[in-house]
């Protein structure tokens, strides 16, 4: 099980709700995937009410992080590796 | 002929806590354990450190609970097909805790239901559209409005 803390990422906004997490990559983003939970992002299984979108900017993953006290974070972690990973799954 | 006795698998229930920012959550997790071991239901908590710390604390000698895991770890083992409950019942008080269940209705094949209760459990239950069965009441200090709809359901006995 991974750790979000061994990445180094960016928080984008804090103590959101899923709902406003979802809308803000859609909003801000051109490139999105929708996922279900229990998807994997970098060493993390995302947690939300699906259909989760993960935000994708260049070399940038933008995705969910919930906690059950502080609500969704919205994390931005740069990662060609990982941005290409996912960009290949929206290919498909 | 004698009839072939097939052994079973003893039934078990995950119980999914939220931020124990709310009191009634530790009151209503030790009822449910007790009333699941009492139907031989074997409990599981899962929680983040606080919430499993409020009762690992009261219960050094694991009289009343039993195993107790990181939340965390429960998502990765049920995700990664190592580990899975025939119930799961997760507590709702705020928005993360609709984001728990919607992931536990998703990556796990137990039967879900949800326990919504706090300040705002009008405005969440609402939210809550997946497949699950509701059991909701408005406490926060007071376990007995959620303890009632929860008695009326017997999630033990289904």
């Amino acid at each position: 099980m991974g750790c979000v803390e061994a990445l180094s990422y960016e928080i984008l906004i804090r103590n959101a709700s899923f709902k406003e997490s979802r809308d803000y990559i859609r909003k801000n983003f051109s490139e999105s995937i929708d996922v279900d939970p229990g998807f994997k992002v970098f060493d993390v299984y995302v947690i939300g009410v699906p259909p989760i979108a993960i935000g994708l900017d260049g070399d940038f993953v933008i995705f969910p992080y919930t906690k059950p006290c502080h609500g969704t974070f919205l994390l931005r972690v740069e990662d060609a590796t990982e941005a290409g990973r996912l960009r290949a799954l929206v290919k498909k | 002929m004698e009839p072939e006795t097939v052994a079973q698998s003893p039934k078990t229930a995950l119980l999914v806590l939220g931020c124990p920012q709310v009191p009634v959550q530790t009151s209503i997790a030790l009822y449910l354990v007790n009333r699941f071991k009492k139907a031989g239901i074997t409990p599981v908590i899962a929680g983040n450190k606080a919430a499993n710390t409020l009762l690992v604390v009261a219960d050094p000698d694991r009289h009343y609970i039993g195993e107790v895991m990181d939340l965390d770890r429960a998502v990765a083992q049920i995700t990664e097909k190592k580990r899975d409950f025939d119930r799961c019942f997760v507590f709702i008080h705020n928005d993360a805790g609709i984001s728990y269940a919607a992931t536990m209705g998703v990556i796990s094949k137990a039967k879900l239901y949800v326990l919504v209760y706090g300040e705002h459990e009008e405005e969440l239950v609402p939210q809550i559209t997946f497949p699950c069965t509701k059991i909701a009441a408005k406490a926060v200090h007071n376990p007995m409005p959620l303890k009632k709809a929860i008695d009326e359901v017997a999630p033990w006995a289904a």
